[in-house]
C-alpha cells in the first residue's frame, strides 16, 4: 500500500493518471500499462471489442521515442499482417516503424493524428489510437502479451540496457 | 540510376594484404590491431556518389540486409536539397528560387530537418542490426548517444565537440547534421558533415519551425561551421574508420550497379519531388 501511495504521488508528478483509474496498472518504470489490453513485443497494444480491434502504441514506446512530429498512417480499406509495419511515427530526427499485432482490414485510421500527432505522446490509449481493423484471425490475440507479462517484458527490457 | 539488387551487386574487392576465407568465399578485412569477437560490418565508400543512389543504397539495405553496414560519401556531385519524410517545402524552402535555378529537392525516408548538400558535404551512415551493439535500446536518443561518443573519437581533441540537440557541434555551430530511422530489426543513422559549403545554397533554405534551442534564431551562417576549419578531408574520413574499427570488424566492399534488375521486390520510397509539386506546395503554402 505504501508502495502505491508512493508511486502514486510520483505518477502525479510525472502526470500519468493513475489512482482514478482502477484498471491501470503501474509498472516500476512508470509506463502506464492498461488492463485489458493485449501488447506485442514491439511495443503496440490492441483493444478488441466485438468484431473490431483498436491498435496504437504503449506508453512505454512514446516515452521512449520523445515528442512525435508525424504520424504516416495507412488508407481504410487496406489490410495489415501480423508482425509487418502499417505505419511509422517521426520524433528526434527519427522515423519508427509501427508493427500490427494482429492481421486484419483496416476499418478506421485516426485521421486527428494528422493535425495532432502529439496526441500518441499525451494520450497512447486513447485519443492516440491510431488504426481499427477489422481482426482475419482472431486467434492471433492469444500469442500477444497481457498486462502483467508485457509489464514484465517492459521492465527486462529497460534493465538489460 | 538503376535498381540495384541487393544480393547480385556486391563484389569483393582486390586489394592489399589480409584476406580471411569464409564458406562464402575471400572477404577484404581492414587492418585493425584488435578485432576479436566484434560483430562485422561491410564498409562501402565512395567518391562523388549522388545523394539520390546513395540514400537509396541506403533504405534497401535498411530493408532487406541482414548484415551492418558503413557507407561514406566523400561529397556528393551536384548541389541537391533534401528534405526529411515530413518536410514541408513551403515551410522550408525558398521555392521561387529552387525552381528557378532548378536546385533538385530529394525527400528522403529518415527523419529530421532539411540540408542543401554538395560536393563540400561528407557523408557518414550506419545500418545496424538491433543486437550489433550491446545494451543499445533502438530508440533514437540512445542511438544518438552512441553515435556521438564514437565521433567524440574522431573528434578527440579537436574543437569543442559534443552532440547537442541532435547536431553535432564544435561549441555552439554546427558542421553535422543526423537522421534515423529504426526498424523492427535494424535501425539507420546517417549525418551530413559540413566539410565545407557555398554560403550562396543556403538562400534556398528557410530558417526551420522547428528548430533547436541552441540554434537561438541564427540565420543559417551565424549557426552552421565548417569541418575543414577543424580537420582534413582525408583525416576526417581515415579517423572515422578508425573508430568505428573499435567497434566492428570491418570488411569492404564495393558496389557494382545492376541496371533493371527485375528480380527486385524492394522500391524505395526516397525520391525527388517534382516541379509540378513544389509550385503546387508553394500555392498550397505546405
Amino acid at each position: 500500500m505504501a508502495l502505491r501511495m508512493w508511486a502514486s504521488s510520483t505518477a502525479n508528478a510525472l502526470k500519468i493518471s493513475c489512482a482514478s483509474k482502477p484498471y491501470l496498472s503501474l509498472s516500476r518504470c512508470f509506463s502506464t500499462v492498461l488492463d485489458g489490453l493485449k501488447y506485442a513485443e514491439s511495443h503496440e497494444w490492441v483493444k478488441h471489442e466485438g468484431s473490431v480491434a483498436t491498435i496504437g502504441i504503449t506508453d512505454h514506446a512514446q516515452d521512449h521515442l520523445g515528442e512525435v512530429v508525424f504520424v504516416e498512417l495507412p488508407e481504410p480499406g487496406g489490410s495489415v499482417s501480423k508482425g509487418k509495419g502499417f505505419g511509422a511515427v517521426e520524433s528526434v530526427k527519427a522515423t519508427s516503424d509501427i508493427n500490427s499485432p494482429i492481421s486484419g482490414e483496416i476499418v478506421e485510421v485516426n485521421s486527428k493524428l494528422s493535425e495532432a500527432p502529439g496526441m500518441i505522446n499525451s494520450s497512447p490509449y486513447e485519443e492516440g489510437w491510431m488504426i481499427k481493423v477489422k481482426p482475419s484471425s482472431p486467434s492471433e490475440l492469444e500469442s500477444l502479451m497481457g498486462s502483467k507479462e508485457y509489464t514484465k517484458f517492459c521492465e527486462e527490457e529497460d534493465a538489460s540496457h | 540510376m538503376g535498381i540495384l539488387c541487393c544480393v547480385c551487386f556486391l563484389q569483393e574487392e582486390e586489394k592489399e594484404t589480409r584476406t580471411w576465407n569464409s564458406s562464402s568465399g575471400s572477404k577484404m578485412l581492414i587492418p585493425q590491431t584488435r578485432n576479436i569477437g566484434l560483430p562485422i560490418m561491410n564498409l562501402m565508400r565512395f567518391k562523388g556518389l549522388p545523394i539520390l543512389q546513395q540514400l537509396h543504397i541506403e533504405e534497401q539495405l535498411l530493408r532487406t540486409s541482414s548484415e551492418n553496414w558503413c557507407i561514406i560519401n566523400d561529397g556528393t556531385n551536384d548541389p541537391t536539397i533534401v528534405m526529411g519524410v515530413s518536410g514541408k517545402p513551403a515551410e522550408l524552402l525558398e521555392i521561387e528560387s529552387v525552381l528557378r535555378d532548378q536546385v533538385p529537392v530529394i525527400r528522403r525516408f529518415t527523419g529530421g530537418g532539411t540540408v542543401i548538400v554538395d560536393p563540400g558535404t561528407i557523408f557518414v551512415t550506419y545500418i545496424c542490426n538491433k543486437e550489433a551493439i550491446p545494451d543499445l535500446q533502438p530508440y533514437p536518443r540512445p542511438i544518438m548517444s552512441w553515435s556521438s561518443s564514437l565521433y567524440s573519437k574522431v573528434f578527440q581533441g579537436i574543437g569543442d565537440f559534443h552532440l547537442r540537440e541532435n547536431d553535432y557541434v564544435f561549441g555552439n555551430h554546427k558542421f553535422g547534421g543526423n537522421a534515423q530511422s529504426i526498424t523492427k530489426t535494424k535501425w539507420i543513422h546517417h549525418t551530413s558533415f559540413l566539410w565545407d559549403f557555398d554560403v550562396r545554397n543556403m538562400a534556398y533554405l528557410k530558417l526551420p519551425k522547428r528548430a533547436p534551442a541552441y540554434r537561438s534564431a541564427r540565420g543559417h551562417l551565424d549557426f552552421i561551421c565548417r569541418l575543414k576549419d577543424y580537420m582534413s578531408r582525408s583525416t576526417f574520413i581515415d579517423k572515422t574508420v578508425e573508430a568505428a574499427g573499435t567497434q566492428f570488424l570491418l570488411r569492404s566492399f564495393e558496389l557494382e550497379t545492376i541496371e533493371n534488375c527485375s528480380e527486385t521486390e524492394f522500391r524505395p520510397s526516397t525520391r525527388f519531388l517534382t516541379n509540378e509539386e513544389l509550385e503546387a506546395a508553394a500555392v498550397a503554402g505546405q
